[in-house]
């Protein structure tokens, strides 16, 4: 797994809050840093990749394991 | 990349039918929209500095119930206080946020609120009860920004 700036663990929070909690997370990185985000919930994966698509940061890995959800986003 | 609006108009005072707007509202703004929520008639409950919300399954089919209860006996009293702490507890055991967490999230992101004056008036509503947040305004101030929305949402 690349390296990252920050983790947020989202485990057993439902939509919309790991979203919610990954915006104020990205909002205290500066461009160019990654925030790793864990999640439990199933809809996060399509929801992070809406979520890059629209704020311009990018997902840059995306995968599940044990029934967690691991995401690295680089900011914008 | 230019900011877009979201418009939406809630009209329901129940805890199920507070979320949809606050959910919607919260995310959008995390997505960089612009979000204006307009609150009228039951709509104002979820404006209150006291929430107290609840749920009814009376008039509401669709509602899953841990065990059949005949339509006569959920208008007994007690059941919508029950109903309302079983439906509390199962959203908390789901993760699902809090009410008064996902509106201060809303409050925080600028997601801006308007009442409804006229139905703040028709239910003797003060405006000390509200949130300090809340702006007041009637259809006309609904317009202003609706009218410039890509998004405009009725629930």
């Amino acid at each position: 797994m690349a390296d990252f700036d920050q983790e947020l663990d989202a485990s057993g929070l439902n939509c919309p809050l790991p979203i919610l909690r990954a915006k104020k997370a990205l909002a205290a990185l500066s461009a160019g840093q990654v925030l790793h985000v864990i999640a439990t919930d199933p809809g996060a994966i399509k929801d992070f990749e809406a979520f890059a698509k629209q704020t311009g940061n990018e997902l840059m890995e995306s995968r599940e394991d044990g029934g967690k959800f691991y995401f690295l986003i680089k900011k914008a | 990349m230019s900011e877009k609006k979201l418009a939406i108009i809630a009209t329901k005072g129940t805890l199920d039918w507070a979320y949809p707007p606050f959910i919607l509202g919260s995310t959008a703004a995390a997505l960089g929209y612009e979000v204006e929520i307009f609150f009228t008639f039951y709509g104002l409950q979820l404006l209150k500095k006291d929430l107290d919300l609840k749920v009814s399954p009376l008039g509401n089919p669709g509602m899953p119930m841990p065990f059949p209860v005949p339509v006569m006996m959920q208008a007994l009293p007690g059941m919508q206080s029950m109903m309302t702490s079983m439906m509390k507890d199962k959203m908390k055991k789901k993760g699902v946020v809090e009410l008064s967490e996902l509106r201060d999230l809303c409050v925080e992101a600028e997601v801006k609120m308007i009442a409804c004056q006229m139905t703040v008036d028709l239910f003797d509503f003060k405006h000390s009860e509200l949130l300090d947040t809340v702006e007041y305004g009637g259809a006309a101030t609904f317009f202003e920004f609706a009218g410039e929305s890509d998004i405009s949402l009725y629930m």
